[in-house]
């Protein structure tokens, strides 16, 4: 037994936390957030460049041929830096459900664009009524002989504004809420018969809500067998769980640290508030909350890597820790840092911002702890 | 030990539930929440309340009061918020007001009471620094005499609506004698006086509110100090405890309670209406729960006000569970809201977002984080209590 990371792992590391410490400091992450799009083409490319756009790829496509561990290193490391390119929505996604996927035309053809920086990707799967359900898909894909027609809504698209490429959910039959007769299809972002409506979340992303008015594909943009992707958009949806838990953790780190530091330095009735035993109390709470979190996602990454059956258990046990952990420690953080804590300025509460998002992203405690006791206690 | 309401009661709430629903307009809430009517919408709801009598529920009745019972006091603010009534601007009429009729000069208190209750100025609060927070009596804004004057220097921030503000009331340093609490005074300054700068600070719910107000040589007549010099701590000491029992909210938590019993009836998960699940049901059970208690709390501190008492160290109980209860009630909100509760204000409507709370939440949310901030962090309630009540 080891929690080590291997050679590779930790120069993967090295090179996102160097990226992130020499060219994505406050000021500039403050400037991206800024323009329209929410991010920046040109750290996309550096992105591609540096190989991180391969990481769990396979290798056949020009991939690295990565598994969880090595998405996590690089995810935390992100989280770290409040990145906003959309590693998670593209590569995680996006291109976690082509790589998984059965479509091997498309593989060839879409993972290498992906790789190279030139396709960004977006997974259109929420709608207005669907709140965390996976299955409740009211968007429709009907037959029209070797086309598909789709017609419906997506809601809150994760780089729904930037992205040249969709893949969407829809019905190919079946009720509202049935795991059964779910397809994804590969969509352009310009096909005739596409409406973005893009607004921006406080943690800086720039989303969209999509209408498809008779949007027409060939049934081989599929991405697996239709009327049966509800077992890959479990796997992958899987995957992008330890990725954000990975995200989460590193900006757990962040604000833990944060705050310590500045409890250093400020000075209230003639010391520093760091001294005050009632702060350093909380300040271990919220490194053990952090510590807890990092121990879940272990363990996690290890069941995943391992393919143990109570993987997904441990899967939800740390997505409920995120977003419990998470509350606590950004609270603490904001709280902390008094008035400073509560400005724009400041990093702090965008930090708290992103924790936040993260812990709503693909269901929060109170959505996954049915399902957690379910597994866990249910005779 | 009764709280039932007597006939009298009964005909006041009915009497206060219709003047909210006839004169809180819809039209008079749309221009509060647009940012450039604001300030003329909330100044004209005050007049309305003025001119009916019922600005002032918190002051004697010789200064403008309304004379009422605590049971009216309770019955007046619980249906406030249940109308989702805006709460008065309190830098007037709840912090200073209460300061000018105790401890101001007849001079002082015909200059600025009746204005204050017709809401003819609009004030802010000056008494945090940079470098003092939770360390009020750090502060360092200087206030040196020049005949008649007072040369004032310094900076004070998290001044919330000093963009709108003809006066602010400051705590300055007169003497750097002795403990740091004896040499402050309570100081009143005019807005336009040449020298005060206003530096807007946006908040974490992506607003401004809040500013820096600097002063550069700004001269203040002596005659708007409040009191003696030098002995403005224990005044300001009196009204952070009258701050602190306005704070607990406990009408407006209950009207939060109600809103996320109604929105989760309309949330459905997997086919599951969310008021249905016994994960929620908890979660919103123990706030719940908390708030029927912190009700009973604030009655018990009012009914012993209106005999007599004057607001003690229980009031900073009241300030920690009342933010407590709004910060749980603010965050069951952003939980209902799922992934809309990151929603920032959009130009498209809410048809097309397909949310109707989302970003509403978001900004109480991200704004409450103030509230265990201000008005004396929870640590200093708690630090109160811990020396004033359990002596220790």
């Amino acid at each position: 037994m080891n929690f080590d990371f291997s050679e590779e792992q930790n120069m993967l590391r090295d090179s996102v936390a160097k990226y992130v410490q020499d060219d994505y400091d406050w000021d500039t992450r403050k400037a991206i957030a800024a323009t329209e799009a929410g991010m920046k083409p040109e750290n996309w490319q550096t992105f591609a460049e540096l190989g991180w756009l391969s990481v769990p790829f396979a290798e056949e496509f020009g991939g690295f041929g990565g598994g969880p561990v090595d998405v996590m290193v690089m995810m935390e490391e992100l989280g770290k830096g409040l990145v906003l390119e959309p590693y998670f929505a593209t590569v995680v996604l996006f291109g976690g459900l082509l790589q998984k996927g059965s479509n091997e035309a498309l593989k060839e053809s879409v993972i290498p664009s992906v790789i190279d920086g030139s396709c960004l990707g977006a997974f259109a799967y929420l709608e207005r009524q669907s709140r965390f359900e996976l299955h409740d898909v009211l968007t429709t894909a009907t037959v029209e002989g070797d086309d598909r027609i789709i017609n419906g809504e997506k809601v809150v698209v994760f780089n729904g504004a930037s992205a040249t490429h969709l893949i969407v959910s829809a019905r190919s039959s079946g009720a509202q809420s049935d795991a059964a007769g779910l397809s994804l299809y590969l969509v352009p972002a310009d096909a005739e018969g596409i409406e973005t409506s893009t607004y921006r979340l406080m943690d800086g992303q720039v989303v969209a809500n999509i209408r498809f008015n008779n949007v027409k594909v060939p049934a081989s943009n599929a991405v697996c067998a239709e009327g049966e992707a509800a077992g890959l958009i479990q796997s992958v949806t899987e995957d992008a769980m330890l990725a954000l838990g990975a995200e989460a953790l590193g900006v757990m780190g962040q604000l833990n640290s944060k705050t310590v530091e500045y409890t250093k330095t400020r000075e209230q009735f003639g010391v520093k508030i760091s001294s005050f035993q009632a702060l350093q109390h909380r300040m271990v709470e919220t490194f053990m909350a952090y510590e807890q979190t990092k121990s879940l996602l272990y363990r996690a990454v290890c069941d995943f890597e391992a393919d143990k059956p109570e993987k997904r258990e441990s899967l939800l046990a740390l997505k409920i820790m995120i977003d419990k952990a998470g509350k606590r420690i950004y609270s603490e953080a904001i709280q902390m840092h008094g008035g400073m804590g509560i400005t724009d300025e400041l990093d702090i509460g965008h930090y708290a911002k992103r924790l936040m998002m993260i812990g709503t992203t693909l269901g929060d405690a109170m959505h996954h702890m049915s399902e957690f006791t379910q597994l866990r206690y249910a005779s | 030990m009764d709280t039932r309401f007597s006939d009298e009661d009964l005909a006041f709430r009915d009497e206060v539930r219709a003047f909210f629903k006839e004169e809180y307009t819809e039209e008079l809430q749309q221009r509060m929440k647009d940012k450039s009517t604001f300030k003329a919408a909330v100044v004209e709801w005050q007049k309305k309340l003025h001119a009916k009598g019922w600005i002032a529920p918190g002051w004697p009745v010789e200064y403008g009061g309304t004379g009422w019972t605590p049971t009216q006091k309770y019955i007046y603010d619980s249906e406030r918020a249940s109308a989702g009534v805006r709460d008065n601007v309190p830098f007037g009429l709840t912090m200073v007001g209460p300061v000018i009729y105790a401890f101001g000069n007849d001079e002082q208190k015909a200059q600025f009471l009746p204005r204050i209750l017709a809401s003819d100025d609009w004030w802010c609060q000056g008494y945090s620094e940079p470098g003092s927070g939770s360390d009020l009596a750090s502060l360092k804004t200087k206030a040196e005499r020049d005949g008649d004057d007072y040369i004032v220097n310094g900076a004070k921030i998290w001044t919330t609506y000093a963009q709108y503000a003809d006066w602010i009331f400051c705590l300055v340093r007169t003497s750097n004698e002795g403990k740091k609490q004896e040499g402050i005074s309570f100081l009143l300054i005019d807005m336009k006086t040449p020298g005060v700068k206003v530096n807007p600070i946006v908040s974490i719910d992506n607003h401004h509110s809040l500013n820096e107000v600097e002063f550069n040589n700004v001269r203040v007549p002596i005659k708007n100090r409040i009191g003696e010099e030098n002995r403005g701590w224990h005044i300001a000491k009196a009204l952070l405890a009258h701050e602190r029992t306005g704070i607990a909210g406990v009408a407006d938590c209950k009207r939060a309670v109600s809103e996320i019993k109604r929105l989760a009836a309309t949330e459905v998960n997997g086919g599951k209406r969310l008021i249905d699940n016994p994960n929620f049901q908890s979660r919103l059970a123990d706030i719940d729960i908390e708030i029927m208690a912190l009700e009973y709390t604030e009655l018990r501190v009012l009914a012993s006000l209106s005999s007599g008492g004057a607001p003690g160290p229980e009031s900073s109980m009241l300030k920690i569970k009342g933010t407590e209860m709004q910060q749980a009630t603010q965050t069951l909100m952003m939980d209902l809201a799922a992934y809309y509760q990151g929603v920032l204000p959009t130009d498209l409507s809410e048809e097309v977002l397909g949310h109707s709370f989302g970003s509403q939440a978001r900004q109480s949310f991200m704004y409450g984080r103030a509230s265990t901030i201000y008005g004396g962090s929870n640590e200093v309630q708690k630090n109160i209590i811990a020396k004033a009540v359990l002596g220790l």
